[in-house]
Formats: structure tokens, sequence, C-alpha cells
């Protein structure tokens, strides 16, 4: 039987189409020249000169507690929100998936206003610690929108068969409730660990002079035209992304016997 | 033996909708216990009731002697199996049993050895190692088995624990579970809406109808005694007659008018006088049907008509026989090699007969309950009759 040649090539189109501009990215960050269109030979050149340029790592130092911080409280809450949610089926609860849905459609720019508005009206003083509240604000319906799509064909019978066998609710929580969500639950925090780390919308408005985020670093370098070092740190962090959406599939796979169902729709 | 599981006054509403109604009963200890009847009648949610997943809005439960109704379902020494196994998918089948010892944070060692009993006792000790996912419906139902009783509850609890499982299997499961309950000695309270799961292992037999118990007895008892139309209907099949008492005969025996159909004498055990209006049910396998009249007999019931409907089942022949405005269900056993008989065929001229004792008077009787009952459609019947 004769295959159709047609879905191989839609398939190679599309990822030339991603990831041709990566691959350029990659390759500029090894070239020797300052200037993209020529190749003046291997090197690590702008590998070496990031590694002695301090406002990037302390940036990047900036990126990583923002991140972790802001990760850790929203999959918090967002997994308690996305139980809420599926749990109790009321008119309050539908206000609440509104306005927890809400923040996934509002233009960020939007987002990072009204929060500066806010700050400011309260006197808070920007900082890292408003990047970081700002980051959970959004960060928080992603994780509860993740976490309640892995809700929608959980049995909750398994949660009354631990109460029958004699678990309170805090043993129900722990070894039956978490374990089981624990994909999604990694999805979500995987999701706003990312978004938290690329964040330069809402980061811009709320962030104080001393807080500047890796994207924010990396906008202002460019506004002075540094490409090929940018080229070089975004090839770190390509390679930094790869490692851990790589491990993080291995350690799901390991616990559930199955893989992990998509890591859910970047914006 | 004593009352062991009691329910005093248990209700229980929805909304609007009484899903149990001021049910009061109690089950013996080491007794196989079924909840029988249609979807929505309220069984399922008697048995979360014991389990603690609901809270009655009236009524008290007890298990010996003690009150169980405030307690919350982990402090409870029941344990359930349910309809859908419920089983935890990222725990092993020997995980899954032994949750209940560990959440009791018992030693190590002795988990090991109540695990393997219990594997053994379900014949799956080689499976011991995959999850969930990996084994069969069958299977899965014996791990939600074991995991259950791994506890030593003081009664176990199974919701429709069948329902999912095909035909042959169920029987099979069936039987396997008759076998653990007479193993173990636990009383079991069992819910199903299926009759025959019920008799083939219940010592007895609550069938329930719109929150309410219609009757309590043995399977012999409810099926050959009911008291109610909906029990005589929900059970196997029978057929209807409503009369009148016009005569007593020989102190137990009452003759009844029936619309339609020459007297019938009937057993007279609830002692209905002269003019008592009364519901009589027979059996489909009570009658003897017959090409010929049969020998006169003072104490059988002989009634003529023609052959409906014929379906051959192998082993036994239902009919369905018309009367004068009756339509009447008879089940013939064929103890003889049938193609040495003369069959009966449609439209055929014959003789139904049944033991005055056979038939069995009602208590309640609801006109709604006669479409339980199944019946070949009267469509068919015209068109075959020409």
């Amino acid at each position: 039987m004769k295959t159709s040649r047609v879905p191989a090539m839609t398939m190679w189109l599309t990822l030339v189409f991603f990831y041709l501009p990566i691959a350029v990215l990659v390759l500029d960050s090894f070239n020797a020249s300052r200037f993209a269109g020529t190749w003046g030979g291997f090197s690590f050149r702008w590998y070496a000169r990031l590694w002695r340029e301090q406002e990037i790592w302390h940036a990047l130092r900036n990126s990583m507690l923002v991140g972790v911080a802001a990760t850790v409280v929203s999959t918090v809450l967002g997994t308690s929100a996305a139980f809420a949610l599926h749990r109790y089926r009321t008119r309050l609860q539908a206000a609440h998936y509104a306005l927890i849905y809400t923040p996934l459609v509002v233009p960020e720019i939007l987002m990072g206003m009204s929060l500066l508005i806010l700050f400011v009206s309260l006197r808070v003083q920007l900082g890292l610690f408003t990047v970081f509240l700002a980051h959970v604000t959004f960060c928080l319906s992603y994780v509860t929108m993740v976490v309640l799509a892995r809700l929608q064909d959980f049995d909750y019978s398994i949660i009354e068969a631990a109460m029958d066998l004699g678990a309170d609710w805090r043993q129900a929580l722990w070894r039956v409730l978490i374990p089981l969500l624990a994909p999604g639950i990694m999805a979500g925090a995987l999701l706003a660990f990312t978004l938290s780390i690329d964040d330069f919308v809402t980061t811009f408005f709320v962030a104080g002079a001393g807080a500047t985020t890796l994207p924010i670093r990396v906008y202002s370098m460019i506004k002075h035209g540094a490409t090929p070092l940018i080229n070089a740190l975004s090839t770190l962090l390509l390679a930094l992304t790869f490692l851990v959406v790589w491990t993080a599939q291995r350690l799901i796979r390991d616990n559930s016997g199955r893989a992990v169902p998509g890591g859910g729709e970047r914006r | 033996m004593s009352e062991f599981l009691e329910f005093e006054n248990v209700s229980k509403s929805f909304g609007a909708i009484r899903a149990v109604d001021g049910v009061s009963f109690s089950v013996k200890r080491g007794e196989f216990f079924s909840l029988l009847g249609p979807s929505g009648c309220g069984k399922t949610t008697l048995l979360r009731i014991v389990a603690g997943f609901e809270q009655p809005d009236a009524g008290r439960v007890r298990l010996d002697g003690q009150d169980l109704t405030d307690l919350p379902p982990h402090q409870r020494p029941v344990n359930t199996v349910f309809q859908s196994y419920a089983l935890f998918p990222h725990l092993s089948v020997r995980e899954n049993i032994a949750f209940g010892l560990r959440v009791a944070g018992r030693p190590r060692r002795e988990i090991r050895e109540e695990v393997d009993k219990m594997l053994r006792l379900i014949r799956m000790e080689d499976q011991a190692h995959k999850k969930p996912a990996q084994i069969s419906g069958g299977q899965k139902q014996r791990v939600a088995v074991a995991r259950a009783l791994i506890n030593r509850p003081r009664v176990l609890l199974l919701d429709e624990p069948l329902a999912a499982l095909d035909l042959k299997l169920r029987q099979h499961m069936l039987l396997e579970l008759d076998l653990i309950h007479d193993e173990v000695g636990i009383t079991f309270l069992y819910v199903t809406h299926d009759q025959t799961e019920a008799m083939s292992v219940s010592d007895r037999i609550a069938v329930m109808n719109g929150g309410r118990v219609e009757q309590i007895g043995t399977p012999t008892e409810v099926y050959e005694a009911p008291r109610s139309s909906f029990v005589a209907a929900f059970i196997g099949d029978t057929n209807f007659f409503d009369g009148v008492v016009t005569a007593l005969e020989d102190h137990d025996y009452c003759r009844l008018s029936i619309q339609g159909l020459p007297d019938v004498l009937c057993y007279n055990d609830k002692q209905n006088q002269p003019g008592d209006p009364v519901h009589l049910i027979v059996r489909p396998e009570k009658f003897r049907i017959s090409p010929e009249p049969p020998p006169a007999d003072p104490r059988r019931n002989t009634l003529e008509g023609v052959v409906e409907d014929v379906i051959y089942m192998g082993n036994h022949t239902r009919y369905w026989v018309r009367l004068d405005g009756h339509r009447l269900a008879v089940f013939q056993q064929h103890r003889r090699f049938m193609l040495d008989e003369k069959p009966i065929r449609w439209n055929d001229r014959v003789w139904l007969s049944w033991d005055a004792n056979d038939g069995y008077m009602l208590e309640r009787y609801n006109v709604s309950d006669e479409r339980l009952v199944q019946r070949p459609p009267d469509v068919l019947t015209t068109t075959k009759s020409t």
C-alpha cells in the first residue's frame, strides 16, 4: 500500500517553522563573529564573556528566587482551589471558577498596570516581593486549570475507600489524593515556574529599581546591542529547560506507570 | 442468633426526594443479607449510611448494641466493596490490600503476613506486584474484597460488586463471594438490583421500593409468599388475578370468583371471608399445561385457553396463553425427551391446571406493579393469530 507523503511533509515543515529560529540562535551563540550574518568560526567566546557578566547572574538569581517562591505558593493555592472547584458545585463555586479563569484572558498589560496601581496606593515598596506577589496571581490560575483537568476523571469513591479502610482525612490526603494528583500538580508547577521565569510585561510594571529579573535584564541588553551574549544565554536556558522537562517526565512516568498528559498550553 | 446490625426508623432525603423513608429492620450475626430493589429504591443510600458516607436525617444505626450513627467512616468497624472497586490506581495489588493495616500503623511483618493470607484467599499470590490497571475486572473485584476484609470488619458492605462484570464472570464471582462468606464468617450486607444474585446467595433478602422495605424473608419466602404485588412482580415472573371470595371450603380453602374465568379454589391463609376482594398470584411454573383436559381433581383448578406465543428455552418452554380477558405466562419444565413429545404450538387449544395450594393471595396490591412483569408485546400476537 502506498502511503501519502503529505503528513510527513507537513510534519517536517512544522518542525522547521518552529525550530529553525532556535537552531539559528544556538548556532550563532558559537559564532566568533559579532554579526549574525557572517560566520567567524566556532568559539566559546560569548560564553566566556557571559561568565563575567555580573549583572546577568544577579538577574538570574532574582528570577530563580521569584520563580521558586511563586511556584511553591501558587501550586499549593492552585491545587486547593482546583479541589474545591471540583468537589463543590454551588453558585459560589461558579463565580469562583470565573474569577480564577479571568486572569488567563485578561491582557497582561492590564494585569501589570492594575497591580502597580494597587501596590502604589497601598504604599507597598516595589521590589522582589511585589514581583513575587504578581507572579503568584497569574501562576495560580494556570495551576488551578491544569490540576482541575487532572481531576475531571478522578473517581471520588477512591477517597471514600481510603476513609472506609480507616484513613483519617490527613492520611487520605497524603496517601491517596496527592499521589494520584501528582502528575497534574507537577505539570502545574512546571508551567508556573516557566511562566514566572520568562514573564516580562507584568514584571516590568511591578519590579522596583533593585529587582531586575532575567527577562528585564535581557531586554535592556538588547537595547544596548549585546545580541551574541544573549544568544549564549538563551542557549544555556534552552538546555536547562530541556533537562528539567525530561527529568520531570521521567519522574512522572516512573511514579504512575504512564506518561504525563501534555504539559498544558502556554499563552 | 441475636440482632446484630439494627436500623431504627432511618430516613434520608436528598432535596425533595426521600431516598430512605423510615426503615427499621435488623441483620443477624454472620448472615449474608441482601438489599434488593430497582435503582433509586434507597438500597445504596442505606448502605452508605452504614459506611458513614451519608448521615441519616432521622433514626439510628446500631452494631452489636453500639450506636454508629455519629461516627465518621474511618472509625466504623465496617468496610465496603465499591461498585467501581475504587482501587488505588497508584498502588500495587499488595499495597492496595495492605492499605487498611498501613494506615492503622501495624508492624511491617504482621502486614506482610496478613496480606499474604488475603492473597491466598483470593488466589492472586502471583499477581501481587501488578497495578490495578494491569489486572482483569474479576481480579479487581477480588482485590477489592480482600482489601475490605483485611481489617476484619464486623460487617462487610458490598455495593453492587458484580455489576461491572459480564454474565459468566458474575456467576463465578457470586459463588466465590459465597465461599469467602462461609470461610471468614463475617456478616455481609449485599446491595443489588439483580434478583437472581440476591436469591442465589442470600440467607435473607430485604426487598426495597421507594425508600421503604416491602418485605424481609428468606429467598424462598419472598419468592413463594410475596406480601405485595411489587415483590411478586420484581422477583421472578408472575400472573395476577383480581377476585372476590364467594365461599369458604374445608376450613382452609376459599372459592374465588374472577372476571371472565370459572371459579378457582385457593388456600386461604389470610382468613378471608366471603365478599372480601383478593389479589391472587400464580407463578408461571406452577401451571401444568396439556393439550387434553386433565383428569378431574377437586384440589386442582383447570382453565381452558389458546396458546398465543411459544418460546423454547431448551430446559423449559415459555407459553403465553390467552383466556377471556387474561394473558397468562406458563413455564413448563421438560423432564422427558422432547423429540418424542407432541409439541404444543401457536393457536393450540390447551388446558392449564394448578393445585389450590400453589396460588398465593397478596396483602397489598398496586396495579402499576403489573408493568414490572415482562410480557411479549400485544402487537406481535395480533399479526400471528390469523
